[in-house]
């Protein structure tokens, strides 16, 4: 469960204010599927951000199942990140070094989950997005489509009750963005929160709510009615 | 994020960033080993020193005539005094001493040696027969003013010596023209070679009276005396003082050294001299700790971006502080082991080229090298470090 009260986030350029959010009043249930569209610029990403803790409101509270987030130490927060969220991104944000499997690795060596129980989970993954014989090329050797397999693999493996993926099509062509979409979508039928922005409508549309954002402020806020 | 996790993740990017990681580690070891064979230079300069004096006696005194002291003998040259010479009857006196083993008076001086149709200029040493165990020589044929031949005019013969005037004959028994006396050779020095500047294998000795009489005169250069043990040497020291203050009608106009001062005096400032050499080469050191952190600096910038996917994944600021951090301690580690091997291999290198200098490094320059340069590397790593956990993680996604 999410909800933001009067949540303001604003950028100081010199000495212009731009108001990235602008008193954001929005909550989101466990296991919705909701999509965020809206023009360049509108504060998509900039939600999406402060929902994944990795920034903060100037003002306004945000509460993340029943707790108030802004309270809590950077440690917690961290905690929080690494069990409850999962990122995907744009640019898959791949370390280049790491193989795949050793990317996917990553967030359970962050939790200090022992080495053989982390190599089972990461086989189970490998396995489960159809990375297996990937599982020892690096990024540079990867498509699109398998790098953000493997990044979306990566974000799920902790079994975070939150997804938040910031266009996570846009690198990818129409076919394989389609895929990876479907790979999301499924991860929202188990039952996980799933949050994507994007700039594509049709994609927006699949979405069971869909919000739209212009100038750090929700301008409107669909719910399918199925 | 464990410990361990930690060491290998750090480790593993090590590895991956060879060529920067190569040259960092070079750098490290460079000073360590520098460190390490400089001091071993230093303290095997030492050793051999020490060992080189330590050679020519024990318990070693030196009696000379004339006071140390320039203030003594300024207001000696003021009087128009001239300090007494050491004669043969203050070496018996100092010879009567209870803190004195044995003693042996001294006169040097260049004569013309001729026996077998050659001739040569050598360097006359006049003593006693106990001169040979005082310091430390030894016989390879015969003996020297033996019991029951103490005034015969005997003459030993340094090994070089006895070499080139009697190549294929007995040496020993043998008559040689010395100046203008004639010589029985009663035995010939062991071959000792070089020591403290002074070449035993080119020397005579002959007896004190005989070398007096040849060089024309009453006094002595030196007069050598061995205490019974190295307790005494201070006692024996005043002693000899006080005696010879005596018999010159209380005027303290003689001096004495001991080997032991010397010996601390030498040991002092090799020591001095080996601290300061592995002082400089632990600056280089300190220029290894400033790339490390300089190359740290370098990497935070150049993996932003992945900082901040760490943070978005749920890494805290120490995780990544901590990652940073081991990995400048490997660098400096795997510098400083190698430095280690490098240092103690340039070390036997040295050893190899030059046998008489015993190049070991002391342990504690080891260890100093080894701890400065993971503590340079530690403190150079602090900077980037905490540079890398204070990074916001959405504008450090934001890098490409
Ligand atoms: N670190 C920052 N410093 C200054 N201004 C910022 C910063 N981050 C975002 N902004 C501003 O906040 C506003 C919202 O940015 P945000 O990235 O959330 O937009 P967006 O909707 O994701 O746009 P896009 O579709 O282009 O990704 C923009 O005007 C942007 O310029
Ligand atoms: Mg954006």
């Amino acid at each position: 469960m999410i909800r933001l009260i009067d949540v303001t986030r604003t950028f100081h350029m010199g000495d212009q204010a731009v108001y990235a959010l602008n008193n954001i009043n929005l909550q989101i249930a466990a296991g919705e599927y909701v999509s965020i569209m809206g023009p360049s610029g509108s504060g998509k990403s900039t939600l999406l951000n402060l929902i994944g803790l990795l920034d903060k409101p100037d003002s306004g509270l945000y509460e993340l199942d029943d707790k108030a987030i802004t309270d809590l130490s950077e440690t917690e927060q961290a905690r929080i990140r690494r069990e409850k969220i999962g990122f995907v991104f744009q640019s898959f944000h791949l370390i280049p070094r790491l193989t795949a499997a050793e990317n996917i690795e990553l967030p359970l060596i962050l939790s200090g989950m022992p080495s053989a129980q982390r190599q089972q989970r990461v086989a189970n993954a490998l396995q489960a997005f159809e990375l297996s014989a990937r599982a020892h090329h690096r990024p540079a050797e990867l498509s699109g489509g398998q790098r953000q397999r493997v990044a979306i693999a990566r974000a799920t493996i902790m079994q975070p009750s939150v997804i938040l993926a910031d266009e996570p099509t846009g690198n990818l062509d129409h076919q394989i963005g389609a895929e990876v979409m479907l790979l999301l979508e499924n991860l929202h039928h188990s039952g996980t929160t799933l949050i994507v922005v994007t700039h594509d409508r049709e994609l927006g549309a699949r979405a069971h709510r869909q919000i739209g954002m212009r100038d750090g402020k929700i301008l409107t806020d669909q719910h399918d009615t199925d | 994020m464990t410990l361990i996790d930690t060491l290998q993740a750090s480790l593993k990017t090590v590895v991956s960033y060879r060529i920067r990681s190569l040259l960092i580690i070079l750098a490290m070891a460079l000073g360590v080993a520098a460190v390490i064979v400089l001091t071993a230079l230093g303290d095997g300069a030492r050793r051999y020193v020490i060992k080189q004096f330590s050679s020519i006696g024990t318990n070693l005194l030196v009696v000379l005539p004339g006071r140390a002291e320039t203030s003594g003998a300024f207001l000696g040259s003021v009087l128009g005094q001239t300090p007494r010479d050491l004669t043969l009857k203050d070496a018996q006196l100092l010879g009567r001493l209870p803190q004195v083993r044995r003693y042996a008076p001294l006169n040097v001086g260049a004569a013309e040696l001729s026996a077998a149709n050659r001739l040569r200029e050598v360097t006359v040493l006049g003593s006693t027969a106990n001169l040979i165990p005082i310091r430390h020589m030894k016989l390879a044929q015969g003996g020297f003013l033996t019991q029951g031949s103490e005034r015969g005019a005997q003459i030993v013969l340094g090994a070089k010596i006895a070499q080139e005037f009697f190549p294929r004959s007995q040496v020993v028994g043998q008559r040689v023209r010395l100046g203008d006396s004639r010589f029985l050779v009663s035995g010939v020095l062991a071959s000792q070679g070089e020591s403290m500047g002074f070449n035993t294998d080119e020397i005579v000795i002959i007896p004190i009276d005989y070398a007096q009489a040849m060089f024309n005169t009453t006094s002595l250069f030196r007069i050598l005396v061995e205490a019974n043990s190295p307790g005494e040497i201070e006692s024996a020291k005043k002693a000899i003082l006080e005696t010879l203050r005596q018999s010159h009608d209380g005027e303290e106009d003689s001096t004495v050294i001991t080997q032991d001062a010397i010996l601390s005096t030498f040991d002092r400032i090799l020591n001095a001299l080996t601290l300061a050499v592995a002082g400089i080469a632990a600056i280089s050191l300190i220029v290894a700790g400033i790339l490390v952190m300089n190359v740290m600096l370098v990497a935070v910038s150049q993996r932003t971006s992945e900082i901040g996917l760490l943070k978005a994944i749920g890494a805290t600021s120490t995780d990544i502080r901590r990652l940073f951090f081991a990995e400048a301690v490997w660098l400096s580690l795997v510098g400083a082991l190698l430095g280690f091997v490098l240092g103690q291999f340039g070390s036997l290198l040295l050893r190899l080229a030059y046998p008489q200098l015993p190049a070991w490094a002391p342990a504690w320059a080891s260890i100093a090298g080894i701890v400065v340069a993971l503590v340079t590397g530690i403190l150079a790593s602090m900077l980037p470090a905490s540079k890398a956990a204070r990074l916001d993680a959405v504008q450090a996604l934001g890098k490409k």
